[in-house]
């Protein structure tokens, strides 16, 4: 019960240190002006706010991989087409601000001779059609590739190699420019959000509050559902698949069900990280980004929800520093860093944490006892 | 047989003729099932009968079948031929593992198959019967009724020191009762226990047969088990299995006099 409330500890830390983030930077750059000590710059605000939408990305990974025990190597995929619906939205917002000054389509479709528009642009004009397809287009993805898979108990290896050839096939189909998302450049130079001028100090601001509230929302939501019975049936097919259909429970829906949801987080993120960083093109599909995702659960701590996001943000800190010093060592070094946590910190950096939690709190019971 | 006076309080009975209908016979029977794995035939033209609160324990040498025959009951392993029917009406073989455990056919493993990450009072209410779906799962509550029931098999067991306790740490025959807790759980019409007392010590193999004895007349079980003993102490009947098909039945003193069962325990 002690520890049990310990670890409450760690995660109510995390909640804190996120909804400080979140509301103090905003506010800061709100009321100090550019050359005040307390601004942050443009830089590094769009720098906090893509970690916090890697750390919902890796949120989103640890419900599908730490709860319901489904290794999924192509979450990133997910994560992009919910950026790629934002990014649709976006390119629509440019109207004849583009070179080619057409105030229906897009500049690249200009360029290929494209006359009208494509069936599955219409709609993404408006912000809530995007908003929902940020959603629908992961989650429908999921849906139809999990029902497959998970009927026909795929399971194990043979389930994380095809959801990595899913991202695959994805990044080829979407490096075709007929596929009409602007092939190898993907969607880029966006001018405006919602009217706004999406460059602007105070749209930077706001998209960083919105994914910082996210991300707590997020993480809410997650450990509500895995402190449900839902949760708990989640956890029991992890352990033993076979014993949960026994109990009469439909185990390729309860796997859906959380595919399906962490999907639709993962095209959460994407959406809010792509007018953050002004760009999203095929190589978010890439199947690396997929493993990377991987080595943030596992170096965070995988089944712990807070894990993935301290292990998100440190990952990616740490690869920000280092490409900045050496740009060719990163792999290396993200290599390194999984080997290292998968013999040294099997239950990753929250793990080590508790540990020295509960040796302090033994100590301290050792030492209440009479000798 | 239905010997409602020696059940403990605990064990809530369940109406185990409201939805199967067992007017004209058996609860549960098996006609001439076959299953083969690659040519070897696990079942051969195997006919079996179990009567609506009966205790019925399944013998038979290593081969025989035995387990087969629950993966057959329980929708794990289908058939080649035959007919496997609940009651008069409910065909299991048109059924898969979640819908059978759901009609009330539920199964104890021969290696103890408890959640250990979760609680002794998590592993009961999981098996907690109730709605199944995904969306009910996800917003269930439990009412009082349903925590007194948890409560009850956990008293039946022996478990409730232990509630919250994580299964992982449970003793072997503990972990034994909390399987057969959660097969209680689930309110079976017909329970399924496989090998209940591997493991366990004198004492818990004496309360085992008593926990068993005192469920007959609510639930149709059917024990399988090696130790002779242990079924010459709960069996009214005891079906002996050889070859994948069924070589007698009987009273324990019948079966063990009969000399093809000698035969083929002693591999004359």
């Amino acid at each position: 019960m002690k520890n049990l409330l310990k670890q409450d500890k760690t995660y109510a830390s995390v909640l804190i240190a996120l909804a400080a983030v979140t509301l103090i930077i905003p506010f800061c750059n709100l009321i100090s002006s550019v050359d005040s000590p307390l601004h942050f710059s443009a830089y590094s605000v769009s720098l906090i706010g893509k970690y916090l939408c890697f750390a919902l990305l890796g949120l989103s990974l640890d419900m599908v991989w730490g709860y319901a025990g489904i290794l999924v190597l192509g979450q990133g995929a997910f994560f992009a087409l919910g950026g790629y619906a934002m990014g649709m939205y976006l390119m629509r917002q440019i109207g004849t601000r583009g070179v080619y000054g057409n105030p229906e389509l897009p500049d690249f479709m200009v360029f290929l001779n494209w006359s009208e528009l494509p069936w599955y642009w219409l709609g993404f004009e408006n912000f809530g059609f995007a908003m929902l397809m940020v959603f629908l287009a992961p989650g429908i993805l999921a849906f139809v590739f999990g029902w497959l898979a998970f009927r026909s108990r795929v399971t194990g290896v043979y389930l994380s190699i095809i959801t990595q050839a899913l991202t695959y096939a994805l990044l080829l189909a979407f490096f075709r420019n007929e596929m009409g998302f602007g092939g190898n450049n993907g969607l880029t130079d966006f001018k405006e959000i919602l009217g706004f001028n999406i460059q602007s100090e105070a749209v930077r601001s706001m998209l960083l509050l919105l994914s910082g509230l996210s991300l707590i929302g997020a993480l809410l939501l997650c450990r509500w559902i895995v402190n449900s019975k839902l949760g708990r049936v989640v956890t029991a097919i992890r352990d033993q698949e076979s014993r949960v259909r026994f109990l009469g429970y439909r185990v390729e829906l309860f796997k859906l069900w959380v595919f399906v949801f962490a999907a639709m987080l993962a095209g959460l993120a994407g959406a809010l990280y792509v007018p953050q960083v002004g760009i999203i093109n095929p190589s978010e599909f890439s199947p690396l980004n997929s493993l990377e995702i991987v080595i943030w659960v596992a170096v965070g701590g995988r089944g712990t929800l807070y894990g993935a996001i301290i292990g998100a943000v440190l990952v990616n800190y740490a690869k920000s520093v280092l490409t900045g010093l050496m740009p060719d060592a990163w792999l290396f070094c993200l290599g390194g860093a999984f080997i290292l946590v998968t013999l040294l910190l099997p239950d990753g950096i929250v793990g080590l944490l508790r540990r020295r939690i509960k040796s302090k709190s033994l100590d301290l019971s050792l030492e209440g006892e009479p000798t | 047989m239905m010997d409602e006076m020696t059940a403990p309080k605990g064990a809530a009975s369940p109406q185990f003729r409201d939805y199967v209908d067992t007017k004209h016979g058996p609860i549960l029977y098996m006609e001439d099932v076959s299953v083969s794995f690659d040519g070897f035939k696990a079942l051969n033209h195997l006919s079996l009968y179990i009567d609506a609160g009966e205790l019925r324990c399944l013998i038979g040498p290593n081969g025989a079948g035995k387990t087969t025959l629950m993966d057959v009951i329980t929708g794990k392993t289908r058939p080649d031929t035959g007919e496997v029917f609940f009651g008069q009406t409910i065909d299991l073989l048109k059924m898969d593992e979640p819908a059978i455990a759901q009609a009330g056919i539920c199964r104890k493993f021969q290696k103890p198959s408890v959640f250990d990450a979760l609680t002794v009072f998590e592993n009961l209410e999981l098996a907690l019967k109730t709605d199944k779906r995904t969306w009910p799962t996800l917003f269930s509550k439990l009412n009082g009724a349903q925590r007194d029931r948890i409560q009850e098999v956990m008293l039946l067991i022996g478990l409730v020191g232990l509630k919250n306790q994580l299964a992982g740490i449970l003793s072997h025959g503990q972990k034994q009762w909390l399987e057969i807790g959660m097969l209680l759980m689930q309110e079976p019409k017909v329970m399924l226990v496989d090998e209940p007392i591997a493991g366990m010590t004198h004492q818990e193999v004496e309360r085992t047969a008593e926990l068993l004895l005192s469920l007959q007349g609510k639930h149709s079980i059917v024990v399988v088990e090696h130790d002779m003993e242990f079924v010459r102490s709960i069996a009214r009947k005891v079906t002996v299995l050889h070859e994948g098909s069924v070589l007698t039945e009987g009273t324990m003193d019948e079966v063990q006099n009969d000399t093809r069962v000698i035969q083929v325990y002693l591999g004359g």
